[in-house]
């Protein structure tokens, strides 16, 4: 069977088993769709805070409340991530362990940087005394946040365990397929990150 | 309520002694559980059904194990609505013989199960089970997945369940609606079970769609394009795909009211900015979805029944697949119809009113299609097929008035009342139920090697079809004389006689479960009778009649070579319905995995924690469930090897079944 | 058996709706009827014991005749849009009801499992008992001091929600005098199925009267009263109030988060606009 025109972005397998190359076009396929699902809760999620922007209940509004300079370096905190990723894509593309687990080791550091962040500009809001609990538009600013975070952090634990796998299997079929998977989770919440810049910080500032 | 370290919120008084009659209901499921556990240790079962069934990967097994929770469930769920139609029959200027609270809780789990964890299961068992065998597939893209997402099920259908024993049910309806479900008006532990439930059963329901989405778009017979699929399979991926895109409101409308209730925030509470239209949006663009999600499978397997049983091709392919697919795209565009009485202006409610009524369009063409498919046919009545003709005759009367609520000043008079219960049963019960029946029994063959008894199923359509009008059409009544929905009692003389005939409908439909009970016993103990290991027993159209029946574990030993529709049908009339190889491949399947209880006992878990605020039992769960998924992603060996000489042998008994049926037909 | 519900109509917005229902049943039956007779007419002479009749089990498809299955019912439902898009306009339940007479407006107030009526031009309240003069048309302007609650009187038309913070609003009139039943029709908790009230429409005189009764009743409804009025009981008796503290209504919606001065804005495209 020819899978030429069916190869999705990214995967080069084909030098490999015909089977290895089914194998990873169904997998992938298959993360793919769990993306979809997962850019569905964050479209609702964003749904919701833009129902809720308005509701702060004589609470502080985003206007008063965001630090667009610390959005800012988390944007490009998370923007170089992606690109550290991509470099250890290519270093996996070439088949070269080390520069993979390296690349992968500085996404690592961008990502938890980013969470790190991110909990400083929770705790600062906090500590203004703008909890999740003051008001409905901060319930959904925090949610919204913090299910992205959450998503960053399972990608670091993802890449955690990708780093054992790579020492312990080496570059194997299941370990590519895996890091391939874990690259389009990892582009994928820096887009939501991009959405959230825009449409959280941005309109705030603007304002 | 004090909450302790060990214990969190549970005490001694989460027993359900504030009512005999629950307490009665908790006896029921403590000791028919434990009687359960007893007769499998007694048997030695244990084994036995752990090795072969509990941590079995086979996409035909958890099929068949969805089947069997949804009629489990569909038991409790019947009960409970028998026990709605026995107190609204009594209650009339009197109490009835169930407390408000019960009766609240008894309306919310009827709605809940029915939806949640017996329609889903059982579509999901039938697809399970079907659709790679349609597909001419040997298994499912992620046999793993599958099993996790059946387990899922299990644990939300086991924490409502256990809501019967430990603790209440929610009385927020099925729809849960705040801030009626927001902690300062339903303090107890009903809603956040309700909340768990549906969060854990949600999971498993997507992990399940995107493996049906990938067996069928990947893993297709070779030669199979998608226009060549059988119907069932198409209506199986436009359900799926609608699962992906409408779940995800269901978490989110579920999480946030949890979020209000755990951690005090204000998404939809009535104080600090709350803002409850926003959960009426987000559960609707879920919730009508999810009607379609029932109902497209259901009306996938009457495009199978009515042809095989019309032995006839079915009419109008092509044009009942793009109707599914509006179907499936429009219903996403309906779901203010659930609220036109929320205030929105006239243009809204009437733009949504018009979107509504063009997915009657599609839905009429395809009954008209089912009717001229049995047009010149040559009609035998055995089962599936009185499903389906009643079917169609019942499920136009629901569309009608859908239709009436779809025209909002209408709905405006309609809304909240028994009418709306009569309509959307109208559709669910013939629509979504009666097609699981039919495939039920269509199937049943398929994965036993006989067929279920033709008397008592027959029994038991009457029963059930009879119970349904009696049970139905007075509410249509009672909305039209303006009974609301969901009354524990009321005050109205003019309505007691029409609550007393839908008593009487839903006893009747108790007499046709009692009916199906009894097939079944009477099916396994005459199945010499009925057996038909060929595998062919209705002269079937489509590619899961061309292996024996039970399919072994492979399911196709050579895959088959598809260039048409209904390429069993096409392959018999060409004289060549079996193509026998004399050298067999060995086949690579999946290895059993406790993987699936595991996550299913941890969910269960998780779950259950975080209902009684016992903390750190909900971390060990969320714990547990990430150091599996770690663990099993340095597993190596995830599958094994069957050998040539097995399948050899396997096949080579099959042949000779196949030969002797032959034989005996000539 | 449906006296006094949509089928008998008691007033004019019941009435057309009665005549919107009546008409569209009629168009749908041009689609069901044929299903129900065609599937029995089929079904009957398709029988397999039946081998007079034609078989083509070949027979799949027809161009001709599947374009007359979609053509009817996008026909039918052609139709039924412009039905839908007029009378959904016309049966607004904001839009005033045409009348030489000026609106009887009463603010309703959903308690637990109660309701509140106030009389704003009147200054008077009632509680569980709602009268107004037939012939009038009544605006009802509704909040919730509680849950989601709906507001339906069958006999005189439909229902709208009640929600707190948020205003939303019926316009409906009696053609005759009567006493007709009314309640919540969405489940709210224990009192629900006990949420009922009666609607009274009267002649002039009474309705004179009974306001001259509200007026002699004794207890004002004043925040205090209110408070105690709005805890959670069932099936609570009528009650008057001889007058009602100023802007109460309002006071009622800003203690769930609204604006006391944001009513309904009709241009908007959600009636139930809710101003933090």
């Amino acid at each position: 069977m020819t899978t030429e025109m069916r190869h999705h972005p990214g995967i080069n397998l084909s030098h490999s088993r015909p089977e290895d190359e089914r194998h990873a076009e169904v997998t992938v396929f298959g993360f793919w769709t769990f993306l979809m699902n997962d850019a569905i809760l964050f479209a609702l999620l964003f749904a919701t805070y833009a129902t809720m922007v308005n509701r702060t209940a004589g609470g502080p509004t985003g206007a008063e409340l965001f630090d667009i300079g610390n959005a800012f370096v988390e944007t490009l905190v998370l923007l170089l991530s992606s690109f550290s990723f991509g470099m250890g894509a290519v270093a996996l593309k070439e088949g070269r362990e080390h520069p993979l687990k390296l690349w992968l080791g500085v996404t690592l550091v961008l990502g938890l940087g980013f969470i790190g962040l991110e909990l400083r500009e929770f705790a600062g809001l906090i500590g203004q005394g703008a909890t999740a609990q003051t008001s409905g538009f901060l319930s959904s600013f925090y949610v919204l946040l913090s299910i992205h975070g959450l998503h960053v952090l399972v990608g670091c634990i993802w890449i955690v365990v990708m780093l054992a796998q790579v020492s312990t299997f080496g570059l194997s079929r299941q370990v590519r397929s895996r890091i391939l998977r874990l690259g389009l989770f990892w582009h994928f919440l820096d887009l939501v990150w991009i959405v959230i810049f825009t449409t959280v910080y941005l309109p705030a500032v603007a304002s | 309520m004090n909450s302790s370290m060990l214990f969190g919120k549970l005490t001694f008084d989460a027993l359900p002694f504030y009512s005999p009659i629950a307490a009665g209901g908790a006896a029921v499921i403590v000791l028919g559980g434990a009687g359960v556990v007893g007769l499998i240790t007694w048997l030695r079962a244990w084994p036995y059904l752990w090795r072969e069934w509990f941590t079995t990967t086979d996409h035909k097994k958890i099929g068949m194990m969805y089947v069997i929770l949804a009629l489990v469930m569909l038991l409790r769920g019947f009960v409970d609505a028998l026990m709605m139609r026995a107190q609204q029959a009594i209650a009339m200027n009197a109490e009835g013989y169930l407390t408000p609270d019960h009766f609240q809780q008894v309306f919310s789990s009827h709605g809940t199960i029915m939806i949640f964890f017996m329609g889903m299961p059982f579509l999901f068992g039938i697809m399970n089970y079907i659709v790679p065998l349609q597909l001419g597939a040997r298994d499912v893209a992620f046999p793993l997945l599958n099993a996790i997402g059946l387990w899922l099920t299990a644990a939300g259908a086991a924490l409502v369940m256990a809501s019967l024993v430990i603790g209440v049910f929610s009385t927020g309806g099925w729809t849960g609606y705040p801030p009626y479900t927001e902690l300062s008006y339903s303090p107890t532990v009903g809603v956040d079970y309700w909340i768990m439930a549906l969060l854990v059963s949600g999971i498993g329901t997507t992990l399940s769609a995107i493996n049906f989405i990938v067996t069928i778009y990947k893993m297709r017979a070779p030669g199979m394009k998608l226009m060549q699929m059988p119907l069932f399979c198409w209506t199986a991926l436009c359900s799926s795909l609608l699962v992906i895109f409408a779940i995800p409101g269901l978490t989110v409308a579920g999480g946030l009211l949890a979020l209000d209730r755990y951690l005090g925030m204000h998404f939809f509470t009535n104080d600090g900015g709350g803002n409850v239209m926003n959960y009426a949006n987000i559960f609707w663009i879920f919730g009508h979805p999810e009607v379609y999600i029932l109902i497209l499978p259901a009306f996938g397997i009457f495009s199978t029944v009515i042809p095989t049983f019309s032995q006839k091709k079915l009419f109008g392919y092509n044009v009942l697949v793009y109707a599914t697919m509006c179907i499936a795209v429009l219903s996403f565009t309906v779901w203010l119809h659930h609220f036109f009485t929320m205030g929105a202006d006239a243009n809204v409610n009437a733009f949504f009113g018009i979107m509504t009524m063009v997915i009657a369009v599609p839905t009429g063409v395809k009954v008209y299609d089912w009717i001229l498919t049995m047009y010149r046919g040559r009609l035998r009545f055995d089962t599936p097929m009185l499903w389906s003709i009643a079917f169609i005759v019942t499920f136009v009367i629901g569309g009608m008035t859908g239709v009436i609520l779809s025209i909002p000043p209408l709905d405006y008079v309609f809304h909240n009342t028994l009418f709306l219960i009569a309509h959307f049963h109208n559709m669910l019960v013939p629509g979504m139920l009666f097609g699981l029946f039919a495939g039920y029994a269509y199937w049943f063959p398929k994965a036993t090697g006989f067929r279920l008894d033709e008397r008592w199923g027959r029994r038991a359509f009457v029963f059930w079809v009879v119970g349904f009008y009696l049970a139905f059409m007075p509410l249509y009544v009672l909305g039209f004389m303006g009974a609301a929905r969901r009354m524990a009692y009321y005050d109205q003389p003019e309505w007691q006689i029409y609550f007393v005939v839908a008593a009487v409908g839903a006893f009747s439909v108790l007499l046709g479960i009692g009916c199906q009970v009894i097939q079944l016993v009477v099916s396994i103990r005459n199945r010499k009778g009925t057996m038909d290991l060929a595998g062919d027993p209705w002269g079937g159209q489509t590619l899961e009649w061309s292996t024996s029946s039970p399919p072994p574990e492979y399911n196709f030993a050579v895959l088959p070579q598809v260039s048409e529709l209904d390429a069993f049908q096409v392959a018999k009339e060409a004289g060549r319905p079996y193509v026998w190889p004399t050298h067999y491949e060995p086949i690579e399947v999946p290895r059993n995995t406790a993987l699936g209880p595991i996550f299913g006992g941890l969910a269960f878990v998780l779950g259950f924690a975080v209902v009684w605020h016992i903390w750190w039992l909900a971390a060990f769960g969320i714990a547990g469930v990430i150091a599996t998924i770690i663990a099993r992603s340095f597993a190596a060996e995830t599958t094994r090897i069957i050998s040539s000489e097995e399948i050899m042998a396997t096949e080579l008994r099959w042949h000779a079944d196949v030969r002797a049926k032959q034989e005996a037909n000539s | 058996m449906f006296k006094d519900t949509m089928l008998d109509p008691a007033g004019p917005v019941s009435a057309a709706t009665r005549d919107l229902f009546f008409d569209s049943v009629g168009l749908m039956l041009i689609v069901v009827m044929p299903v129900i007779v065609l599937t029995a007419l089929v079904v009957w002479r398709y029988r397999a014991g039946n081998v007079a009749a034609r078989y083509t089990p070949h027979w799949g498809g027809s161009r001709i005749v599947e374009l007359g299955l979609w053509f009817m019912p996008v026909l039918i439902v052609v139709m039924l849009w412009f039905v839908v898009w007029n009378r959904t306009h016309a049966l607004d339940p904001y839009k005033p009801l045409a009348s030489g007479q000026p609106p009887l407006v009463v603010q309703a107030v959903a308690l637990d499992w109660q309701w509140l009526f106030i009389y704003p031009d009147e200054n008077i309240a009632s509680v569980n008992r709602l009268v107004f003069p037939v012939g009038r048309p009544v605006t009802i302007e509704l909040t919730s001091d509680s849950v989601m609650n709906s507001l339906m009187i069958p006999a005189l038309g439909g229902q709208i929600y009640a929600m707190a913070g948020m205003q939303t609003e019926l316009n409906l009139m009696a053609d005759r005098i009567g006493v007709y039943d009314g309640r919540n029709t969405m489940f709210n908790g224990d009192g629900f199925s006990a949420q009922v009230f009666t609607a009274e429409a009267v002649d002039v005189a009474a309705f004179q009267s009974f306001v001259a009764e509200a007026r002699n009743a004794g207890e004002a409804l004043d925040s205090a009263s209110f408070e105690t009025l709005a805890t959670p009981t069932i099936a609570g008796p009528v009650r008057l109030y001889s007058s009602v503290e100023n802007n109460l209504f309002h006071t009622i919606m800003a203690s769930h988060g609204s604006m006391p001065h944001v009513a309904a804005d009709a241009s908007s495209t959600m009636h139930a606009e809710h101003n933090p």
